[in-house]
């Protein structure tokens, strides 16, 4: 049979990922003071997954590395060696050299540069103090003494052989009459006796035992090796005997039996065709691309599926109901449609789910970058995870990593101080940094603390006077004095060191929490520590929004770029040069834009003393948008304009009201750009894909 | 009737080839975890034959030889261990918990066919 291997590899790639997760947390936690006795366990039985699943999908470089690896494990695990920190270093390294050999495998890439140093050394641990022969017998290992197929010798031989299994052999599950076939497929049975001697009497008969014996006379090229290696399931306990039968050659015993075939070839053993299988896994472009899939649990399957069938029934309610409708009837149509919502409803939440992953995947690769970040610094800090299985949408774990990346290093580098320091000021050696995520609400909350020395208020304040974020006689609460670390090129590291510092600041971080329609904010307590709070969406596809009426028409703005909304007194509504508007808010000057204008809406709200303006924020810049009223806030599921209609300045998305009307979800950081003078061909743009959309008549813009 | 499989092991991958392969032969299949989710899995079915892997976390593959071996039903059923390991210790163990015989990964569809010809008429 002929089975293409090559549609089980993308399922390993996803399993050997998961294991070299295994291994890398595994490694780390070793350190742990507090280890898990079965620890090693795991990191083992995670090498040994890879091997075993490599070696069989026909990734020789991934088997033959894990291997070795598995062996350095193995003799950990056995406690020959113990798990030194420059051991974890090397299988660290390994790990990663593991890691680059998989995706090598899988695209095609170059082997990682690393792998030979890092083979040289795993090789040279495996040999160092371990007896030289049982290293190198451990090399070998792999070979099976299946692969080997049965070395024809010239002639066919006769030889004659014992077999009395042991007498509980059918209590294994075998068949002592399965053994007699396999040899029979090694050439031809000239004669079999069977010794039933010791067969008792029936009624003191055991059924359940074997009394038999056999002897064969087989004629066959295999040599003895070969012949030996059928009874290997049955050789525990059993008398075999295997012996070169009178008259030597099967030639010379033609006389005994029919007429011999002088080609006698045995019949191909399945090994025969192992080599068959190879071309098999030669690689396919299809297999590099299928990495974008997803993983669904089949319980989450299960769960729609199950969904799917209560939908189809509260369908088949409303049909019923429908098809003899009387007025009688509507309370029943009621209940029906209520449950149909309900389960839409459901559904809905659902199908999101599939696209979650719990943010662990993420969180994994943290406690290895602090380990080495604070090693180069000279400090102990041990970082401690919660809520792993906490899940984000896909595109919002792979997008958010950046972003907390850069806040652990900041945590490490700029959080905790050395121990030297930490010993002064009488607080434990051993810092820690914390990542913890849990659901809130429509929410993910992740915060990423540590127990450092805390923000330096004056320190803060001085910097952002120096760099005009603030002025020097401003009182700021607690909350905006923070904020402002957020802001573009503010650092208050004192010297650039190697981790961070070097002008990418956290405003970086700020940004890309936003671009994901999400929120930081920061406490701190002197001395005590510093926590970074990251409010994330639970998805793209779904946002928190404030309804705007302008005109006739609703439009939606991200709730988080909000800042207040509120009406202007006339006094604070200026005209600057041009037709530039701004508005005076508590001695802020801010751009005003008219949404009615820029959006090409009519309307009779054109006085911001009228109408109400909201200031939305972006980046640090304000600017008040006028609007004639806000509606509801809601949750509203984001449509791409990009795919129905196409890209749009200003404009996030479109999403369907509850009325069945399209409504723009704007995109603060678009408006603001058109706050620029030249972004006239912009403004335009939106304003005209602003009519082309629009249910209400176009012609009526004034 | 289609004779039915039991595949256990905690790898995907290495799941989805054995059971395909045995799909092919035209064995029916049920697939286990772990040993536990096996046991689990068996429970009540009639089983023809077993194939386990030998490292799974819960429940390792010779405490589950061991578990099935001591079932009336799976008295006389062929169970074949998938290990890595040629060396005797674990196939000596997984023999004297009362498996049938092991298959040595790496292995290819033509060679699981081949083993299991040796204990399944």
């Amino acid at each position: 049979m002929k089975i293409d291997l090559a549609r089980f590899r993308e399922t390993f790639f996803e399993e050997a990922a998961e294991h070299v997760a295994t291994l890398e947390q595994g490694l780390l936690g070793l350190e742990r003071p507090d280890a898990d006795p079965d620890l090693l366990n795991s990191i083992f039985r995670a090498a040994h997954s890879i091997k075993g699943g490599s070696g069989t999908f026909g990734l020789e470089q991934v088997a033959s590395f894990s291997h070795v690896l598995e062996n350095v494990l193995d003799r950990m695990r056995e406690g020959t060696v113990q798990p030194t920190r420059a051991r974890i270093d090397l299988l660290l390294r390994s790990t990663d050299v593991l890691k680059g050999l998989l995706v090598s495998a899988r695209s095609g890439e170059a082997a990682p540069a690393e792998l030979e140093q890092v083979l040289a050394d795993l090789q040279r641990e495996q040999a160092s103090g371990a007896d030289p022969a049982a290293a190198s017998a451990a090399g070998g290992e792999g070979a099976s003494e299946h692969a080997a197929p049965p070395q024809a010798t010239n002639a066919p031989q006769l030889r004659r052989i014992h077999f009395r299994p042991a007498s509980d052999v059918l209590l294994s599950g075998l068949d002592p009459i399965l053994v007699l076939r396999d040899l029979a497929s090694l050439g031809e049975i000239r004669e079999v006796t069977c010794d039933t001697s010791r067969l008792p009497s029936l009624t003191a008969l055991d059924p359940e035992v074997c009394h038999l014996a056999w002897t064969v006379v087989l004629s066959s090229d295999a040599c003895e090796a070969a012949i030996r290696d059928v009874f290997a399931f049955v050789e525990d306990g059993a008398d075999i005997q295997v012996s070169v039968a009178a008259g030597a050659s099967a030639a010379a015993s033609t006389a005994r039996g029919p007429a011999v075939n002088e080609r006698a070839t045995p019949k191909p053993t399945a090994d025969a065709t192992a080599p068959a299988a190879g071309p098999a896994f030669r690689r396919r472009a299809s297999d590099v691309e299928a990495s974008s899939s997803i993983r669904v649990s089949i319980d989450k399957v299960d769960r729609l599926v199950n969904l799917v069938g209560e939908l189809v029934i509260a369908h088949s309610m409303v049909a019923d109901v429908v098809s003899h409708f009387t007025l009688d009837k509507l309370d029943r149509l009621q209940a029906a449609v209520s449950l149909m919502g309900r389960n839409t409803r459901e559904m809905q939440e659902r199908v999101m789910g599939v696209r979650m992953m719990p943010i662990g995947s993420l969180f994994g690769r943290f406690p290895r970058m602090v380990r080495e970040l604070s090693g180069a610094l000279g400090k102990d800090i041990q970082p401690e995870m919660s809520g792993e299985e906490t899940e984000l949408d896909k595109a919002v774990v792979e997008r958010i990593g950046d972003p907390l990346t850069h806040l652990v290093r900041n945590a490490v580098d700029h959080g905790i101080d050395d121990v030297e320091t930490r010993r002064a000021h009488g607080k434990p050696e051993q810092g820690v940094i914390r990542l913890a995520a849990c659901t809130q609400g429509g929410s993910v909350i992740i915060e990423v603390a540590d127990d450092g020395r805390g923000l330096d208020k004056e320190r803060i304040h001085r910097k952002a006077v120096e760099r005009g974020l603030a002025r020097a006689d401003e009182v700021l609460t607690d909350e905006q004095l923070y904020a402002l670390i957020l802001q573009p090129a503010f650092s208050t590291a004192d010297k650039v060191t190697d981790l961070s510092g070097r002008g990418v600041g956290l405003d970086v971080v700020k940004r890309n929490v936003e671009a994901l329609n999400g929120s930081i904010s920061i406490t701190t307590t002197p001395g005590r520590g510093t926590s970074f709070r990251i409010k994330l969406p639970l998805t793209l596809a779904i946002l928190d929004g404030q309804v705007l009426l302008v005109g006739e028409e609703l439009f939606v703005l991200p709730l988080v770029s909000i800042v207040e909304s509120l009406r202007p007194k006339r006094a604070h509504v200026k005209q600057v040069f041009g037709d530039g508007e701004v508005v005076m808010v508590r001695g802020d000057t801010l751009p005003l834009i008219r949404a009615h204008r820029l959006l090409g809406v009519p309307t009779e709200v054109i006085d911001p003393c009228e109408g109400l303006t909201v200031i939305v924020e972006h980046e640090g810049r304000r600017v008040a948008l006028l609007v004639d009223d806000l509606r509801g806030q809601q949750q509203v599921v984001i449509k791409g304009l990009d795919v129905n209609y196409r890209r749009v300045e200003g404009v996030l998305g479109a999403t369907v009201m509850g009325d069945g009307r399209v409504a723009f979800i704007l995109d603060v950081a678009g408006l603001i750009r058109m706050t620029d003078p030249d972004a006239v061909e912009a403004r335009r743009a939106l304003a005209h894909a602003r009519a082309e959309t629009s249910y209400a008549p176009a012609a009526a813009a004034a | 009737m289609a004779r039915t499989a039991l595949i256990v092991d905690d790898s995907i991958s290495m799941r989805q080839m054995v059971a395909f392969t045995l799909k092919e032969a035209g064995f029916s299949v049920i697939e286990g975890e772990n040993g536990q989710d096996a046991l689990t899995r068996a429970d009540g079915q009639k089983i023809d034959l077993v194939i386990t892997d030998l490292n799974m976390p819960v429940m390792d593959g010779i405490t589950l030889i061991r578990e099935l071996r001591g079932k009336p039903a799976f008295k006389f059923t062929p169970i074949l261990m998938l290990t890595t390991e040629s060396q005797d210790t674990k196939k000596q163990a997984g023999k004297s918990a009362g498996a049938s015989g092991w298959i040595v990964k790496p292995f290819d569809p033509g060679k699981l066919l081949a083993v299991i010809g040796k204990v399944l008429p």
